[in-house]
């Protein structure tokens, strides 16, 4: 019996995918658990394995094509089975089936014999008829919508939750736009075209989606403060030099250890906000921003407040390396319940996050730099940073925050308070 | 420790029983605590025994046109406390199979008041059980008079629900004060036993939370068959007397007396929730007296849920019914589909039936909703004509757009029976068009309803 390779969701906020490199051509045959290729996500670059042993037919997509998820990529036949004629390629036809077209069309399949076929096809999406309706009117995907009916049937309430937040859903009629260039920091060009049009990468997609849920929805506020980090550098410094060549403990896994140790102190900013309830967390888990090509992204530093600074350190180090090569897996970069972006390499004196909803916060954390401070009476030069915390007012108010702000600032300027 | 339970749950009307079976399916140790018969207003002096009599009073009405059918029964006569006693026959076998289903189930049943302790505990009289997991508060509402205006229940000349169901023989005359389906159901019993019936209602028309064109055509067939119909109607004054009672009744600016052997209150009931210990367990009311419940039915106080009519509005068994599995549900750790409040059917049991559910014509209008209607009148009906019940209608409200049934309205003898597929249909999303795509067998009274759906789509086929 066929059965049909679909586009699949290869990370949880993937919505199409764009086909790298198909790992088997038209005829192989192909084992279940075998790479038929490359899908490139909105995270990353995954395998799309085969799901049934057979011989792969009737390859529909393209390398460098991007297709919606749940879209029939390919078959899998048995070796000799052809396949049914007369099969879409495409969902059109299954997604929305309205009643009126059931009546038009009446099945030419004798009473008793489902035809092979038929079989092939996979399970229609579960939705009412009205929400099917509702969504071929739209334009929606039922694929893409999770339904919230009796056994997952996707249902009117799903549709309006959707179109409350567009970003969450794409029209089945997506452009299939072709690869895109990878978009490097080119110098602009005073000969040639006045402009360029450079179509949005995956990732690209994700991030402007992901962050018009943010600013937009989420109703932020900003927090200020400056940190001395004279004690903090010294701190380094020492275990630096005890550490010798098994390690090096940089400022920036102080800070992501500091605010996990904060934030046990401060659950009210450990928390999701999510619509009818806050889910305040009883694990700290940080989100670390990595600039990558074209993009951020933010992988987990789990239990961040458990762990020593050395394996903060080397985790930092290897996420952000599988970052920036796009071999991220979905579990390393989902679940943080608070974020740390730095941009002090960069030399930035302060700025201000997006918040990564459903996360009730996150640190802006700028550069280290020498200032003038007055210490008893007396100027000193002291390193100085500039941390900007930004909370949803939804879950974090303005004490809150400052607050655990307090704690962080107190922990970054006596580093031995990390250890009470 | 002999008296502890899972749930504990103070009431044994429909609420309450229901939550204990499904409680007990669910493999917790369920008491449930009731002070009288099993079964609540429902099976003992509500839904069951009223439709015993109903259907007394339709046979009636039958074999007084049953000559036109070719039979002839001759001088028709009606006897009361004979139907009054079957009916009270019909409650105790009700009353006795819920009895059984307890049994069956295994549900500790405790005679007496249960009244709330703090902590998830009861007591009834001087005993005390503990819940260690939830207590469901199920008491129920009773009928309630207006003291306000004179018309305080007395039992003999001005009397409720409970009453009625007793009596030993029809009064000559009769006031029902309020249709809604409890007057219009005694309104439609009575007149059937030969009392004169004068039905008033204070909103301008009578069962007033139904479609306009439902009050319209029972209004009508109320008014043809000689019960008379006061509607925007307001009682001003009362003369309680031995025998009699006189009401000063105002409608549309002009006063009239209204004289009765006895005045049937049907005017709203009232909770029960005094003297159960509801404060002393920290269980508050919300401002129209109902226990105060979050989406979960879960009281003020952690582990104490209230169900059926003291939880509020619409005062339904079958509302009752499912809040009871669903309250069950949850404290077994499952995860119960939640309730949709505006899919509840509301039916009205006289004759010719009203059954609906949705929003009506009034509501679509006051919310802007863009909708059509589609109607079938049951006299183009071939069945209903075989049969003689040609009264009333199916009326479906749907979206324009997207054809989903915002509202359905049936008047007609099997219009309870009929909603039911339009509830099947709004539960599950089907809009019109899927409605009229099931084949309805012919000749049923249910093709009305494939009928008034296609009449919404502009292509009825029998009109």
């Amino acid at each position: 019996m066929a059965t049909t390779v679909f586009m699949e969701a290869l990370s949880p906020t993937m919505e199409e995918g764009r086909l790298v490199k198909w790992h088997k051509r038209e005829g192989d045959a192909v084992q279940v658990g075998e790479t038929l290729a490359e899908v490139e996500t909105d995270k990353a670059i995954m395998d799309l394995q085969a799901r049934a042993d057979g011989i792969l037919r009737q390859v529909a997509v393209a390398e460098g094509q991007t297709v919606p998820v749940g879209k029939e990529i390919a078959v899998i036949v048995a070796p000799g089975e052809t396949v049914g004629a007369g099969r879409g390629t495409g969902d059109e036809g299954r997604v929305a089936p309205s009643p009126a077209a059931t009546v038009a069309a009446p099945s030419p399949a004798p009473r008793h014999s489902p035809p092979a076929a038929a079989a092939a096809d996979a399970a229609p999406v579960k939705a009412s008829p009205l929400a099917r309706r509702m969504a071929k009117e739209s334009g929606v995907d039922l694929k893409l919508l999770t339904g919230s009916g009796p056994g997952g049937r996707v249902v009117r309430r799903d549709l309006e939750t959707a179109a409350a937040r567009p970003a969450a859903t794409v029209s089945a009629s997506a452009p299939v736009a072709p690869v895109p260039p990878p978009p490097s920091p080119v110098p602009v060009s005073r000969t040639g075209a006045p402009y360029e049009d450079v179509p949005l990468t995956q990732i690209r997609k994700t991030i402007a989606k992901r962050l018009a849920t943010s600013l937009g929805p989420v109703p932020h506020f900003f927090l200020t403060t400056e940190v001395d980090m004279e004690r903090a550098a010294e701190a380094r410094d020492a275990l630096n030099r005890q550490l010798g060549d098994r390690g090096k403990v940089s400022f920036n896994d102080i800070i992501l250890k500091a605010t996990a140790l904060a934030l046990t102190k401060h659950r009210a900013c450990n928390a999701w906000f999510q619509e009818d309830h806050i889910r305040y967390w009883n694990e700290v888990h940080i989100g670390m921003a990595v600039a990558v090509e074209d993009g951020l992204i933010t992988p987990v530093i789990r239990n961040a407040d458990v762990k020593p600074l050395l394996e903060i350190g080397r985790e930092a180090g290897d996420l952000a390396d599988k970052a920036r090569s796009r071999r991220l897996q979905p579990h390393e970069y989902t679940g943080s319940t608070f974020s740390v972006s730095n941009l002090g390499m960069f030399d930035i004196d302060q700025f201000t996050a997006v918040i990564n909803p459903p996360e009730a916060g996150i640190i802006a954390v700028g550069s280290i730099v020498q200032k003038p401070v007055v210490v008893d009476a007396t100027v000193l030069p002291r390193r100085r940073m500039r941390i900007t915390m930004s909370c949803d007012h939804r879950v974090i108010d303005g004490a809150t925050g400052a607050g655990f702000l307090k704690t962080l600032k107190e922990m970054l300027e006596n580093p031995l308070a990390m250890l009470l | 420790m002999p008296n502890q339970f899972d749930v504990i749950i103070l009431g044994g009307g429909p609420a309450g029983y229901v939550a204990a079976i499904r409680a007990a399916q669910l493999g917790l140790a369920t008491a449930l605590v009731e002070k009288e018969k099993l079964g609540g207003v429902c099976v003992n002096i509500g839904c069951i025994p009223t439709k015993a009599l109903l259907h007394s009073a339709y046979i009636a009405r039958l074999l007084r046109e049953a000559k036109e059918f070719g039979i002839e029964a001759g001088a028709v006569k009606t006897d009361y406390g004979v139907a009054m006693q079957r009916s009270r026959r019909v409650s105790d076998q009700n009353s006795k199979g819920v009895e059984f289903l307890m049994k069956k189930n295994k549900v500790t049943v405790v005679k007496g008041t249960g009244v709330l302790q703090p902590g998830k505990k009861v007591k009834v009289g001087s005993d005390s059980y503990e819940a260690r997991k939830a207590v469901i508060v199920a008491t129920g509402s009773r009928v309630k008079g207006l003291p306000q205006i004179g018309l305080e229940i007395n039992k003999t000349t001005v009397i409720s629900s409970d009453e009625a169901l007793f009596l030993e023989q029809a009064p000559a005359s009769m006031a029902v004060v309020g249709a809604g389906a409890v007057g219009m159901e005694f309104a439609d019993i009575f007149h059937a036993f030969g009392t004169k019936v004068t039905l008033i209602e204070v909103l301008p028309r009578i069962l007033p939370l139904e479609d306009a064109e439902a009050s319209d055509a029972l209004t009508k067939s109320y008014k043809k068959r000689g019960i008379e119909v006061l509607a925007g109607a307001k009682v001003t004054k009362a003369n309680v007397g031995k025998d009699r009672v006189a009401l000063d009744v105002e409608a549309n600016g002009a006063k009239q007396k209204v004289e009765a052997a006895v005045v049937l209150m049907a005017a709203g009931r009232a909770v029960n929730t005094e003297n159960i210990g509801l404060k002393e367990a920290g269980v508050q009311l919300n401002d129209r007296g109902f226990i105060k419940v979050d989406q979960n039915l879960q009281t003020t106080t952690p582990g104490v849920y209230a169900i059926g009519d003291v939880a509020g509005p619409p005062m339904l068994a079958h509302k009752g019914f499912r809040e009871g599995v669903v309250v069950a549900e949850q404290v077994a750790g499952r995860r119960p589909h939640p309730i949709k409040y505006d899919n509840v059917p509301s039916v009205t049991y006289c004759h010719p039936e009203v059954a609906s559910i949705g929003l009506t014509e009034d509501q679509c209008k006051e919310r802007k909703l863009d909708y059509v209607v589609g109607r079938f009148p049951f006299s183009a009906n071939g069945r209903a004509r075989g049969t003689g019940e040609t009264e009333g209608f199916v009326k479906i409200i749907r979206d324009k757009k997207y054809g989903e049934i915002l509202g359905a309205h049936i008047v007609g003898s099997p219009a309870s029976e009929l909603i039911h597929e339009l509830a099947v249909a709004r539960e599950n999303e089907y809009t019109v068009e899927e409605v009229e795509l099931a084949i309805h067998a012919h000749p049923t009274m249910s093709e009305a309803v494939a009928e008034a759906a296609l009449d919404s789509l502009g292509r009825a086929i029998h009109m």
